[in-house]
């Protein structure tokens, strides 16, 4: 292979790491906060297929991309609202409530979705500037977007006073109450802000970076995102990298599907690919093992009040 | 301004005692609830009468009661069932889809009574049933006993099942690395493994995406082959996998209320901390709990691939979280089971036919959310209470009141 092409394949995995990994780096940076303030919730996947779903539902209908994300975060949003009842109000176990989020969306965005499985997609609008050109404009958006967010959500976090409060929150609910946070609140506010970015993610995906609906669309990816979030240590610069690292291995068969590959060409080796549709699954599962002894060693770990309803008034956290 | 409303004021106490009728009150109400939500989200997919999709659902999975009295007639006169009647057809169907649900639903159930987090049983479910196939297909000869084949087909369904549940098993108790990630992930390794070994590695047909047809040893016997002497039977695919299941939730619930195994699992689910000062193993138990929790799974795996008499590349995902329903609509009890898996058999059955699908997905969401919503209703106990002076003084101390 010459170098040209060399620095073609290479823009093009990367690109297509970039791409595919922004989606994740929404659903994760949304549950790095809600984590953070104390509620975990498992129902990414959930919130991310009706976002997926009822975006490319309203895009269908009225052609506007923008009014497809928008919609899709609401769709999440609204997921995450009831998750947030469940647990923050009636306190009811995380896990439990998470899995449910997860089905019910799963089974919405399934019986909701079915007059779109198949249709038409956007019409990707194509960049004309070298190696740029493998993706469209609107996935440039995204990327960008995905870039700003991050580090944004990092210094909000980290620096700014509402930050302090949401991380008190998880930390130490009832030192955080007794100095006038609310915490119920603050809790509602972020596990709502998870779900919108986890439909963003969710729209992001149906609308551009792979644009249609299909069943199940997300296939496992929500999953992964919490997967992320612990080993991002719950930090969301962090949660950048991870997400293009594992954008990168989702995309890796499909880019390597070009016969003039030595080897590594999946197109002529079908069972090759098949073993690398595993590596996402199994690099978070090692992930998690390299983070545990990183964890260990550093003494992070996960936020102290992560998983327990705050009781106003009762013993404990 | 003195509104009615404003002067009372909601009570929440922790309760002491847990009555236990409440469990099955908040499981039916569940279950209504969920059908209610149902509708309305099936008439805004555009159906425009979700009784009669309810009523068809149940219809296809448990019969009307004139299939149920011409199939009782037809096997008292030892006639073949009526034209135009489903006799036993439904809940045949209905129990064959049962035994792999109540088989993952225990696994959940013995996870979840120590508050693991088994997630996974769809894979382990996928890696038994591999491992059966592997027996059946190139272990042993074709020609082998009925019942030794199928007892190493279900043993080997077991030890697959086991490995996969104790991988993470072994991770928490290590490393505490949370359980409910790594068997997702496994989950989709497994879906995978399977995929490579039937669409395009060794065990594949070609282009048939199958292992094809097992020797009949290898098969559960079905109700059907018994239909030239009861020809009632004719046509029903019931096998004792249902069986299986039952004698599964009969030796869990002995082990969970009855022997000192099933103590220490409780005490650990319910205070760690305080198993560990009693010198309970938490260790040993996390791992055995696991790994028997994935043994179940990887049983329901042995008894769907000898029910479908090959293993394709369309073998059905999402038993395995059926499970978690079933184990948190029957309260994690292992004999409570029994009924839900049989319910929820119904309930896929039902909803095979019917479009759209995914509604057997969002029922069972529903019935989740309501179960773990009423969960407080155990834990405390709700009042309403006319504000007066010396409540509205007791309340501006911080107590348990919201």
């Amino acid at each position: 292979m010459s170098t040209n092409a060399l620095i073609a394949l290479a823009a093009t995995i990367i690109f297509g790491a970039l791409v595919s990994g922004t989606p994740l780096l929404f659903a994760t940076l949304g549950e790095i906060l809600s984590e953070r303030a104390g509620v975990m919730n498992l129902g990414i996947e959930g919130m991310m297929l009706v976002g997926a779903m009822g975006g490319f539902a309203v895009w269908f209908h009225t052609g506007n991309t923008f009014v497809g994300l928008l919609v899709g975060m609401i769709f999440g949003g609204l997921l995450a609202l009831l998750h947030a009842f469940i647990t923050i109000s009636l306190r009811a176990d995380q896990v439990v409530s998470g899995l449910a989020v997860t089905f019910l969306g799963t089974g919405l965005s399934s019986i909701l979705g079915a007059p779109y499985v198949g249709k038409a997609v956007p019409q990707p609008i194509p960049l004309t500037v070298p190696l740029l050109d493998r993706i469209e404009l609107q996935q440039l958006i995204m990327i960008v977007v995905g870039l700003v967010l991050a580090p944004a959500i990092w210094y909000y976090l980290n620096r700014t006073r509402p930050g302090l409060n949401l991380r008190s929150v998880g930390e130490y609910p009832s030192a955080a109450d007794s100095l006038g946070i609310n915490v119920y609140r603050t809790r509602y506010m972020y596990v709502i802000f998870g779900g919108l970015m986890s439909g963003l993610g969710g729209a992001a995906m149906s609308l551009v970076a792979d644009p249609g609906w299909v069943d199940g669309k997300t296939s496992g990816l929500g999953w992964i995102a919490v997967g992320l979030v612990i080993f991002a240590s719950w930090d969301p610069l962090r949660g950048l990298w991870v997400s293009y690292f594992f954008g990168l291995l989702r995309r890796l068969p499909l880019d390597l599907q070009n016969p003039a590959l030595p080897f590594i060409s999946t197109a002529n080796n079908p069972q090759l690919g098949r073993i690398m549709d595993m590596l996402p699954y199994l690099a978070t599962i090692f992930i998690l093992i390299l983070g545990s002894r990183e964890a260990m060693r550093k003494r992070i770990g996960a936020p102290a009040a992560l998983g327990t309803p705050y009781i106003r008034g009762e013993r404990g956290l | 301004m003195n509104l009615p409303w404003k002067s009372y004021r909601l009570r929440i106490e922790t309760r002491a005692d847990n009555p236990g009728w409440m469990g099955i009150v908040s499981s039916i109400l569940g279950v209504v609830l969920a059908l209610v939500v149902g509708g309305f989200v099936l008439r805004a997919a555009g159906a425009t009468d979700p009784i009669g999709t309810y009523r068809e659902i149940f219809k296809e999975g448990f019969g009307t009661l004139q299939d149920w009295q011409a199939g009782i007639h037809a096997l008292l006169t030892n006639t073949d069932c009526p034209k135009g009647s489903l006799c036993f057809g439904p809940i045949s169907d209905t129990l064959v889809k049962a035994s792999p649900i109540l088989l993952t639903g225990l696994a959940c159930i013995l996870a979840f009574r120590m508050k693991l987090w088994n997630i996974g049983a769809d894979g382990q479910m996928f890696m038994g049933a591999w491992a059966a196939t592997g027996v059946a297909i190139f272990l042993l000869p074709k020609n082998t006993d009925r019942t030794v084949m199928l007892a190493t087909m279900a043993l080997a369904g077991l030890i697959a099942g086991f490995i996969y549940g104790a991988i993470p098993g072994l991770l928490k108790a290590w490393l505490n690395i949370n359980e409910i990630i790594i068997t997702l992930m496994l989950n989709y390794v497994a879906y995978k493994w399977l995929e490579y070994f039937i669409v395009v590695g060794p065990w594949s047909l070609g282009d048939f995406e199958s292992t094809g047809r097992f020797a009949t040893s290898a098969t559960w016997p079905r109700l059907t082959e018994y239909s030239k002497s009861i020809p009632i039977l004719a046509g029903l695919t019931a096998h004792p996998g249902i069986f299986l299941g039952i004698i599964a939730a009969s030796m869990l619930a002995w082990i969970i209320y009855r022997s000192r195994w099933g103590y220490e699992i409780r005490v650990i689910g319910d205070n760690p901390k305080a198993a560990r000062y009693a010198g309970i193993n938490l260790a040993r138990n996390i791992f055995l709990v696991m790994g028997i929790s994935g043994a179940l799974a990887g049983l329901a795996g042995m008894n769907e691939v000898a029910a479908l008499r090959e293993l394709t590349g369309r073998f059905q995902r999402g038993y395995g979280f059926t499970g978690v329903i079933v184990a948190w609509l029957a309260r994690l009890n292992p004999l409570a089971a029994i009924f839900v898996a049989i319910l929820f058999g119904g309930l896929l059955v039902g909803t095979q036919l019917i479009q759209p699908q995914g509604i057997a997905s969002m029922l069972q969401g529903v019935i989740l959310f309501v179960v773990v919503g009423t969960e407080l209703l155990f834990r405390y106990r709700f009042r309403l209470e006319k504000i007066t002076s010396s409540v509205v003084t007791s309340a501006s101390e911080p107590s348990n009141v919201n």
